[in-house]
């Protein structure tokens, strides 16, 4: 299991890149940390998922003060 | 007649001809001297950068530029800024004088309340080997010298103690040579025994020696840039240490990075322009305090004095009004800082000072070597080391405490703890 | 020619002095919002993403304005570290705004933790406005750790409550050298206009826009009273009349020459 924004998901073995195409996410729109390191985006297609990691994927949004 | 500019060369008949032919050379010749702004052997150099704030703020002050009108508002803005100084020590202040006077003396009560401190300087020494044309221990000059050794100074301390003295600023002469940081330390730890609070008025020093000092009782000190103008400076100080300006300035640092609880600042009022020297000294305390703000600050407000063997030396365009225009634009510019007025000034004018900015003044006071007991006592004492410059107000400790008491003030010998 | 007045932020100039913030309206809004107020910046959260709802709010911002992303979620320096990393990796500049709160009910900033991230994330190049409870031994602080400015706030954030910490901002302003910028509490247009008058280099605001009748009305109304603070400030304020106060005697009788 991986834990993928807050969700556990079966996504081991996966390549990053790939996980976040089959999942409707616009690339350039994001950040993805992988165990509170960031992904660099051109490490997006070398970058497995491996099980126990925890992924944050984050955009900007209105907010914060 | 009206005299423009000072005459400060004397010849003593006591110099040596290749002595006399060394001073005049220095004299007459700016190529015979060395570079003021560059640092001698073994002067730590620390890069604070306050020195060109201050000199590039002084270079662009056009203090003719500002109206009556600048002055006003300044007068009336709650805070004062860095602008509304140099109205107010501009000659469109003049007129408002009194305006000026008044809202010091609001800024002084709000701070100070009706408080006076009361010190005493002790000379310990007065050799010098500096050549500062304007001041009565310069190495040229034909003065009676002497240090005084431990016994002596312990004598002196106790005079002054029993007088009820309870701070002591300690000064010497600007040598090395003859009183040694080292000297000067073991004084200090004779006068940490005698007083609550131990000022230097010493040669400038390093970093590791102003720690030492402390270390030895001593907790706040002076140092006089006597004139913020590096041309003017070059000038006036020919030959020694003390010729090295960016030195000199950055001795408070130095002695704040040392561990030193307080520090003084001044420019001599008179050698020079001394609208740009007074704005000058309070942006140097200014910039320092923002730098520090946990050090203590006071500036002091000397004019030129006469000297033995030159009476003619004279504060030139700085008279009693100029001088208490700037002491009010201090105030009202560092309401929180000390301000020290001292017996180069009489009675009359430190009696109606410390109403409006002053909180600092001294009282029995000698500027010679070793006299204390005499001058207190009213003898003459021979072996005595000459005196700096000659004072205008030479009452005593116990007049002055009665004197400012009697003002409604209430003078205060000491609030203060060493730690 | 007159000289432009500008503030300078991480080698950046802005001529608008209002920065917006972006929480509590539609997109569709902040577009007029940001025109009207003229704002060059205006601040972002970063969260997670929602894969559901397709909708870039970068979209709706005009490219001339420089995003200011907040570390709004954070409790301690490490997780606004953390925060402030990503949003450098979303590809929108260095700069950043620290928000840290331990606090869910009043969401008053924690200075001890602000300063400690100031310092992580100014050696890591970031341009850090951090958000800051206005006490000058943290803005003395910030500005050692290497803060672009300091973010004070007015009054508790979200309450519209206006200037309640007014003279401890005015301490700021006057002893610290970095741009002070007045955040969190502004709720009117006219309190906005007596933190300029103060001497506030700029202005940050949200709640009092986003829950006002007219969004972008209230937005323009807000960089009207920022001009006009400014120029007050430029033009020095004048004089207080003083009530009851009476002549006192004559000080400076004593002048000999």
């Amino acid at each position: 299991m991986v834990h993928i924004n807050g969700e556990d998901v079966d996504a081991s073995g996966k390549v990053l890149k790939e996980y976040l195409e089959e999942n409707g996410y616009i690339i350039e729109g994001i950040a993805v940390e992988c165990n509170e390191v960031i992904v660099p985006k051109d490490k997006y297609g070398e970058t497995i998922i491996s099980d126990g990691d925890t992924i944050e994927i984050v955009s900007f949004v209105g907010g914060g003060q | 007649m009206l005299q423009e500019q000072n005459q400060f060369f004397i010849d003593s008949d006591k110099l040596s001809g290749a002595a006399l032919e060394h001073k005049h050379l220095i004299e007459n010749d700016p190529s015979a001297r060395t570079n003021h702004m560059e640092y001698m052997e073994g002067m730590e150099k620390i890069s604070s950068g306050i020195m060109e704030k201050v000199l590039s703020a002084i270079d662009n002050y056009d203090y003719n530029k500002y109206t009556g009108f600048d002055v006003k508002r300044a007068l009336n803005s709650q805070t004062c800024s860095i602008e509304d100084f140099k109205a107010l020590l501009s000659p469109a202040a003049m007129p408002f004088l009194e305006e000026m006077a008044q809202r010091a003396k609001t800024e002084t009560s709000k701070h100070f309340g009706n408080t006076v401190y009361l010190f005493t300087p002790l000379y310990i020494a007065n050799y010098c080997e500096n050549y500062c044309i304007y001041c009565g221990f310069n190495c040229y000059n034909d003065i009676n010298r002497k240090k005084l050794d431990m016994e002596e100074i312990e004598h002196e301390m106790k005079v002054i103690a029993d007088s009820g003295i309870e701070e002591i600023l300690m000064l010497t002469g600007e040598s090395r040579s003859m009183s040694d940081v080292t000297y000067i330390g073991e004084a200090c730890k004779l006068a940490s025994k005698y007083f609550r609070n131990v000022g230097l008025e010493i040669y400038p020093v390093n970093s590791d020696e102003y720690k030492y000092l402390h270390e030895c009782g001593a907790d706040y000190v002076t140092v006089f840039q006597e004139t913020y103008n590096p041309e003017k400076y070059e000038k006036l100080h020919l030959m020694g240490h003390k010729r090295v300006f960016p030195y000199r300035f950055d001795a408070q640092e130095r002695a704040i990075i040392g561990g030193m609880r307080g520090v003084g600042i001044s420019a001599l009022l008179g050698l020079s322009d001394f609208r740009k020297d007074a704005l000058a000294t309070a942006l140097h305390a200014y910039y320092l305090q923002r730098k520090y703000p946990h050090v203590e600050y006071s500036l002091s407000c000397p004019r030129l004095r006469p000297i033995i063997n030159n009476d003619k030396i004279n504060p030139l365009d700085v008279h009693e009004k100029q001088l208490c225009q700037v002491l009010c634009a201090y105030r009202i510019f560092l309401p929180y800082i000390g301000i020290t007025v001292s017996s180069r000034e009489q009675k009359h004018f430190r009696d109606g000072i410390v109403k409006i900015a002053a909180t600092k003044v001294s009282a029995g006071v000698s500027t010679g070597i070793g006299d204390h007991e005499s001058k207190y006592e009213g003898w003459e004492d021979e072996n005595a080391g000459d005196e700096q410059f000659e004072i205008s107000d030479a009452r005593s400790f116990e007049e002055m405490y009665g004197d400012m008491s009697s003002e409604g003030l209430q003078p205060v010998l000491n609030d203060y703890v060493y730690v | 020619m007159e000289k432009k007045d500008t503030f300078i932020l991480g080698g950046k100039e802005f001529s608008s002095r209002f920065i917006l913030g972006s929480g509590k309206y539609s997109m569709e809004l902040i577009k007029a919002a940001v025109e009207n107020a003229g704002a060059e910046i205006i601040t972002l959260a970063v969260r997670r993403t929602n894969t559901k709802k397709n909708e870039n709010i970068l979209d709706y911002i005009p490219d001339n304005v420089t995003l200011l992303p907040n570390t709004s979620g954070a409790r301690d320096a490490k997780e606004a570290v953390r925060i402030a990393r990503m949003s450098r990796e979303l590809g929108c500049g260095d700069f950043v705004k620290i928000e840290i709160m331990k606090d869910s009910k009043y969401l008053l900033p924690d200075n001890v933790e602000t300063i400690k991230a100031t310092e992580m994330l100014a050696k890591e190049g970031f341009v850090v406005l951090p958000y800051m409870y206005p006490d000058l031994y943290a803005a003395r602080d910030l500005a050692n750790a290497g803060a672009a400015a300091v973010m004070p706030l007015a009054s508790p954030i979200g309450s519209n409550k206006g200037l309640a910490t007014k003279e401890f901002i005015q301490i700021l302003i006057d002893e610290t050298d970095l741009p002070v910028i007045v955040d969190a509490g502004i709720g009117r247009p006219s309190q906005a206009c007596e933190a300029m008058e103060m001497g506030a280099a700029a202005i940050m605001a949200n709640t009092a826009i986003a829950t006002a009748g007219d969004i972008p009305l209230m937005a323009g109304a807000f960089k009207s009273a920022i001009e006009a603070g400014r120029s007050a400030y430029l033009a020095g304020l004048g004089r207080v009349l003083e009530r009851g106060a009476s002549a006192s005697d004559p000080l400076t009788g004593f002048l000999r020459d």
